[in-house]
């Protein structure tokens, strides 16, 4: 992916951008809200990683909403300092997709990042998820291992199909809680592992092959290779 | 509020109090109606006097011109004659002239003086009974070239109105007195009732923010603007302590744990360098550290977030069912893998007006709390149900419970009870939790799960006004 970075703080610009980098991602710099949204306006990316607060009059807010006020769709990622309960929605009000509050471990930020980035495979919705031999059919909401019937509860099912629409990818426990909850805090306790190891379990049991595998200090992943 | 200072500021002063400009309207209205009542009354008497005599004079010309019609000069003589005859008042007079100026007729010797703007009318001055007296005349030109005046004496009229304009000379001097007097209360009675919510004002604006504005009791405009200012000076206390309240969890409980990711990244900094496992360890330990820093800092901003009560403007209404089926939802599997039993009884429909999103943050750190400290093999319950006038979260957990010492200090910021202390946790659950509740107006409230047992369990429960 092609990765914007707009951040005034040298330390934390620095940061990201060389972890970017190493996950293989092209990533450019811009240190103020200006010149972001001249790179940004001017060649195109497939994400723009913003600071909410941007010194020399264009903040993170209004360099999105100018830029989408030009038609300009790419996915935006708000980095922010505020903590405060409305910033959020404030900035995905203004055109933002995703939000992140400071400070973040960087493997959070990477996960949203690929996850925001990712182009849907073709416009045409998706009836059915498959990754290897596990199958989640959207229609009737069932879900087969092997041509076997699963029974998963209705909240186990979105938590399937959200990781499943993100196989490949590392999806973090607030992601899980954010995407599948719609829960916006961070709960300070194990309850996102226990729902994916039940899950996990109704999954492999009888397979030699785990499927949702855990990510170390970042989330979980569901991929069809171990 | 001196109101005699008249030095050079002091004029100033004077002029810019608005009690004195509500004073001035007071005095140029009152002033006013007076001169309204005065014209009328003039209008009304003095003016209908006029206008009576006129009509009076008008009327006998009339009738006097039909004579003169009908019978000629000798009529008009005869009838002239008459009434003078029969006027006992000696009110009227009379002269007729003829082409050349001589007097035929009537009780006047020469005709007045002309000159006035209307040269039908005329005034007079007339020496009758050698006395000078007012009248007034109405000329008529007969065809034949004569002249016929008609008049009244209106010495009368002229005392009366005289007697009027003195009257009303001296109800204008009381008016304006009255006026000024009322101006000066109105003013003094302004800066009074005003005094006490300037005083408080600048009390506070010194820094002592304790006073309050005193209130009459008598529930008029100047008691409601002192309650509102003691509503918001009530706001303010809040939001100074909560902020207050931030900076002693900050210097009390955030100390701690950077001190310790601190030591532990100075230890790995001066460990062997040749032992990557202890660094890599003692590095992840020092983040981990940093984290439970600012999970415990978050958690003390949204408390104060909601403490300060900013939130409420984005109130809206909502089915609190759903928000509580999907806390429990989240802790299910938690309870369940730790073999509690977890029932719930919600009712259908709970409608309120709150915020959603911090509802279900405090509910779910009741559950929290209650999965955390229930034992393996016990059970939670969960009961919400609507009241009169709230509606009531319960949840029943089969923990150790609190001690009465405890149970009062629960709710503060970082308090944890010492078998607490293994647990993961910052003690900031509960202390979201009241604040949530008081945010909405309701509150919570901690008792025994099972009174005179062991153990006692704890029973949380939410009173949410609806």
């Amino acid at each position: 992916m092609r990765i914007l970075l707009v951040e005034d703080d040298v330390d934390v610009a620095r940061f990201v951008k060389k972890g970017l980098q190493e996950a293989g991602h092209t990533t450019e710099h811009a240190p103020n809200g200006r010149d972001g949204l001249f790179m940004a306006a001017s060649e195109p990316f497939d994400l723009l990683v913003l600071d909410r607060m941007l010194p020399g009059g264009v903040d993170g807010v209004r360099l999105v909403e100018t830029l989408r006020s030009q038609g300009n769709k790419t996915p935006v990622l708000f980095l922010t300092a505020m903590t405060a309960v409305d910033e959020r929605v404030r900035g995905l009000k203004a055109g933002g997709d995703d939000y992140l509050t400071k400070p973040f471990a960087f493997a959070e930020l990477l996960a949203r990042c690929e996850a925001l980035g990712r182009r849907p495979a073709s416009d045409a919705p998706t009836t059915r998820l498959r990754v290897a031999d596990l199958e989640l059919d959207l229609l009737s909401r069932t879900v087969t291992r092997a041509g076997k019937k699963i029974d998963v509860q209705p909240r186990e099912f979105r938590l399937l199909e959200h990781l499943m629409r993100h196989a490949g990818q590392v999806v973090t426990r607030t992601m899980l809680l954010e995407k599948v909850w719609d829960y916006h805090f961070d709960p300070q306790t194990n309850v996102i592992d226990v729902h994916v190891s039940r899950l996990r379990q109704k999954l492999d049991k009888g397979h030699d092959r785990p499927l949702i595998h855990t990510v170390r200090n970042a989330g979980y992943m569901i991929r069809a290779e171990p | 509020m001196g109101s005699g200072t008249l030095s050079g500021s002091g004029v100033i002063h004077v002029l810019r109090s608005a009690g004195l400009r509500f004073a001035l309207l007071f005095a140029a209205l009152f002033l006013l109606a007076g001169l309204a009542f005065s014209a009328v009354l003039w209008w009304g008497t003095a003016g209908a006097l006029d206008r009576q005599t006129a009509a009076a004079i008008r009327a006998d010309a009339t009738a006097l011109m039909e004579r003169w019609h009908d019978g000629g000069r000798p009529a008009l003589i005869e009838a002239i004659e008459t009434r003078l005859a029969a006027d006992v008042e000696d009110q009227t007079l009379y002269l007729l002239l003829d082409r050349d100026g001589t007097r035929l007729a009537g009780n006047l010797e020469t005709p007045p003086a002309g000159g006035a703007p209307d040269p039908a009318w005329s005034s007079a001055t007339l020496e009758r009974d050698g006395e000078p007296s007012e009248a007034r005349l109405f000329r008529v030109d007969l065809p034949n070239g004569s002249q016929l005046f008609v008049g009244r004496d209106v010495a009368e009229k002229q005392r009366l109105r005289a007697l009027l304009t003195d009257a009303l000379a001296l109800s204008a001097a009381a008016a304006a007195f009255f006026a000024g007097l009322g101006a000066w209360v109105l003013r003094r009675a302004l800066s009074q009732r005003l005094a006490p919510a300037t005083q408080t004002a600048a009390a506070i604006a010194s820094g002592d923010l304790s006073p309050r504005v005193p209130l009459t009791g008598q529930g008029d405009e100047f008691d409601r603007l002192g309650e509102t200012m003691n509503t918001m000076l009530d706001r303010i206390a809040t939001l100074m302590e909560g902020v207050r309240g931030v900076s002693d969890a900050i210097a009390h409980d955030l100390r701690t744990p950077i001190a310790r990711a601190r030591a532990k990244l100075e230890e790995a900094l001066s460990g062997s360098p040749g032992d990557a496992a202890a660094l890599r360890s003692a590095i992840e330990q020092g983040i981990a550290d940093l984290d439970g820093v600012t999970r415990v800092f978050q958690a003390v901003l949204r408390i104060a977030e909601v403490e300060a009560g900013a939130r409420r403007a984005a109130f809206a209404t909502f089915d609190l069912t759903p928000v509580l089926e999907d806390a429990v939802d989240l802790y299910a599997p938690s309870a369940e893998a730790r073999q509690i039993a977890f029932e719930t009884e919600i009712a259908l429909g709970l409608m309120m007006r709150g915020d959603r999103d911090l509802l279900l943050q405090a509910v779910a750190n009741l559950l929290d709390n209650a999965v955390k400290f229930t034992p393996e093999g016990g059970s939670i319950r969960l009961v919400a149900r609507r009241g009169a006038r709230a509606i009531w979260v319960d949840i029943a957990d089969a923990g150790p419970g609190l001690s009465d010492a405890d149970r009062i200090r629960a709710g503060t910021r970082f308090f944890r009870t010492d078998s607490a202390r293994t647990t993961p946790g910052s003690g900031l659950g509960l202390s979201l939790v009241r604040a949530v509740a008081v945010l909405h107006r309701g509150e919570l409230h901690l008792a025994d799960a099972r009174p005179g047992e062991t153990p006692r369990g704890l029973r949380a429960t939410l009173r949410l006004p609806a």
